[in-house]
């Protein structure tokens, strides 16, 4: 069995900035559980060195030449903002009170 | 119902090029045809009247005018609602972005609109591009037009069920493990994972960055081609796409002979766990193309067992990341709890309300597995596993020009069948999501029709990365085989969408 408890589940939810129920937390420690014990199996299927892959075709770092080019306007940047005020997105307060 | 929308691409190309059709009078046939069955199949979010007409409007003035034209121009299209349009709304499937205009077109959006080529609407698709089914999208599921009561595949199933149901001619779709082909397999319709980098990604709501690639879905190999040569090519905005051009996929696509190429048989992904009527098709289709010439062989993939697990890994952690940006700021929705709360909470009670059970699942199985402590053992491991695929790829290539398997191991299921059981849903991409893994291109075409359940099945082909032109040469191949050696094309056995809508039942 994995590690997964309903804790944990709480823990890494509040990581994800997911506000989840207690309800919730149950049916995602059920399934998570499974698809970690299932997953789990590539613990397994390495022996030995192997390199790991990140990137599925190897690639080299791309540069252009440093020139200004047409870019987003500041009302187009905006323009889906839930709220915006003096070309700026509008968010609520950073820090708590206590 | 008017035969035009049952017409290929290719033959509407050219029926628009002799101007024996104008796109206008074509692209309205399909909004007519998308008005009587949307509202059942449920392909579209989104359907483009209006600019769609518009575009094709533009094109026939300038046909009548005597200016240059692309090939393709006036052929209305189809286009899967993660790539983002700014004349359309683009959710992703997902109510945290319901009604959101993007600021910009994604690449190959802005290459439809060059090619002239009018914008039917946007397809439905699993939240995030995150399922196998369209159950998991925010505006219901998209249902199969062969039945009715039955999923179209996923992600890609409003492109799948538009393209079958005839509420298009031809679609983009994206493959983050099988999100084009399986959907195709169900459907008795064409789906094309170009190679990684073939295809510019800028503009494609990222799910996976390093697994992601858009491709075509269309009703046969040639239409799909036609449709990679328009979207394919370097991109300055998307740093992974490839420099180099793949040539001509249409050329590739009139290569018909197969005589001598080597096809090899993938044996971990035969036999047991795949449905009877799709083991009977696979093998009459080896044996249409051994009769023709090819020669074919056995590969082993000893990897492959561990495919899924690592898939199951790498998606999430990157999807987990990629999906941070939906934070109540820059775009979507914001859900704000009583009293005066912190942005934090904002973005807690946002994704809470903006996002769906799988997405949810997702974000925090790949929270989880970057988390430190479990990260060499999981994503560390996931990532080795990665290569060994990679590895067992390079191998049977050495052995073989193409490899071949069924493309998912059953028919359609039915809606709800599976829709609580994750692991079960994963299943379904066992022979999709190597190809993912590893980087290269693959193809599922139609494989005729099961004995026991009159579904579609699906044959896979995959080649070594780059050689994107094999999968057209030997699937327009089978393709004229197949329709040789039935006396009929496939698509010519689905039942009539009206008649199954009036039917009802489902």
């Amino acid at each position: 069995m994995s590690e997964i408890t309903p804790d944990l589940v709480r823990h890494l939810a509040g990581l994800s900035r997911i506000l989840v129920t207690d309800e919730e937390v149950t049916h995602l420690t059920e399934q998570l559980s499974l698809i970690v014990d299932s997953v789990a199996t590539v613990k397994a299927a390495v022996e030995g060195d192997v390199p790991a892959t990140s990137h599925p075709i190897a690639m080299a770092n791309v540069f252009r030449e440093d020139v200004v080019e047409a870019s987003m306007t500041q009302d187009q940047a905006l323009s889906g903002a839930p709220d915006s005020a003096q070309g700026r997105f509008k968010v609520n307060a950073i820090l708590g009170e206590e | 119902m008017s035969d035009l929308v049952k017409k290929n691409a290719s033959e509407l190309v050219s029926l628009l090029q002799s101007r024996e059709i104008s796109s206008v009078e074509l692209t309205t046939e399909f909004l007519n045809r998308i008005n009587a069955t949307n509202g059942v199949v449920n392909s579209y979010l989104h359907v483009n009247d209006e600019t769609a007409l518009l575009a094709a409007a533009t094109v026939d003035g300038s046909r009548a005018a005597g200016k240059p034209l692309h090939p393709l121009a006036g052929l209305p299209i189809a286009v899967k609602d993660n790539l983002t349009t700014t004349d359309a709304p683009t959710t992703s499937g997902s109510k945290i972005l319901e009604g959101w205009v993007p600021p910009y077109d994604a690449t190959v959006v802005s290459k439809l609109r060059a090619a002239g080529m009018p914008i039917l609407g946007k397809t439905n698709l699993d939240e995030f591009a995150m399922g196998s089914s369209t159950e998991f999208s925010a505006f219901g599921p998209s249902r199969n037009p062969w039945a009715l009561d039955r999923i179209p595949g996923g992600s890609g199933g409003g492109s799948s069920s538009a393209v079958a149901g005839y509420l298009a001619p031809i679609a983009l779709g994206s493959d983050t493990g099988g999100s084009i082909r399986f959907p195709a397999s169900v459907t008795g319709t064409v789906g094309i994972k170009p190679t990684y980098g073939a295809v510019s990604r800028y503009g494609l709501i990222a799910l996976a960055s390093s697994l992601d690639q858009v491709g075509p879905v269309s009703r046969n190999v040639l239409d799909a081609a036609l449709l990679q040569d328009v979207i394919a090519g370097h991109d300055p905005h998307d740093s992974t796409s490839l420099p180099e051009s793949l040539g001509s996929m249409a050329e590739a696509a009139k290569k018909l002979d197969v005589k001598g190429m080597r096809i090899g048989v993938i044996k971990e992904l035969t036999g047991a766990g795949f449905q009877t009527g799709v083991s009977e098709r696979f093998n009459q289709s080896l044996q249409l193309l051994a009769d023709a010439g090819a020669e074919i062989v056995e590969v082993s993939c000893p990897s492959f067992e561990y495919a899924i697990a690592a898939y199951y890994l790498i998606l999430p952690a990157e999807a987990s990341s990629n999906l941070a940006k939906f934070d109540s700021v820059r775009f979507g929705m914001r859900v704000a709890p009583e009293g005066n709360p912190t942005i934090e909470r904002v973005m807690a009670a946002t994704r809470e309300a903006g996002f769906g059970p799988e997405v949810k699942r997702r974000i925090i199985l790949g929270t989880y597995a970057l988390s430190s402590g479990y990260y060499d053992a999981y994503y560390g491991s996931a990532q080795k596993v990665r290569t060994l695929i990679q590895r067992d790829f390079a191998a049977a290539f050495e052995k073989a020009d193409v490899l071949v398997s069924p493309t998912a191991p059953t028919t359609a299921f039915k809606l709800g069948e599976k829709v609580e059981d994750p692991l079960a849903m994963y299943l379904n991409d066992i022979a999709t999501i190597p190809a993912n893994l590893a980087g290269i291109p693959g193809i599922s075409i139609p494989n005729g029709v099961a004995s026991e359940d009159g579904l579609p099945v699906g044959i896979q082909f995959l080649a070594p990365a780059r050689e994107d032109a094999r999968l057209y040469h030997v699937g327009a191949a089978l393709e004229a085989m197949q329709d040789s050696a039935w006396g009929y094309n496939m698509m010519s056995q689905a039942p009539d969408l009206h008649d199954l809508i009036a039917k009802g039942g489902f």
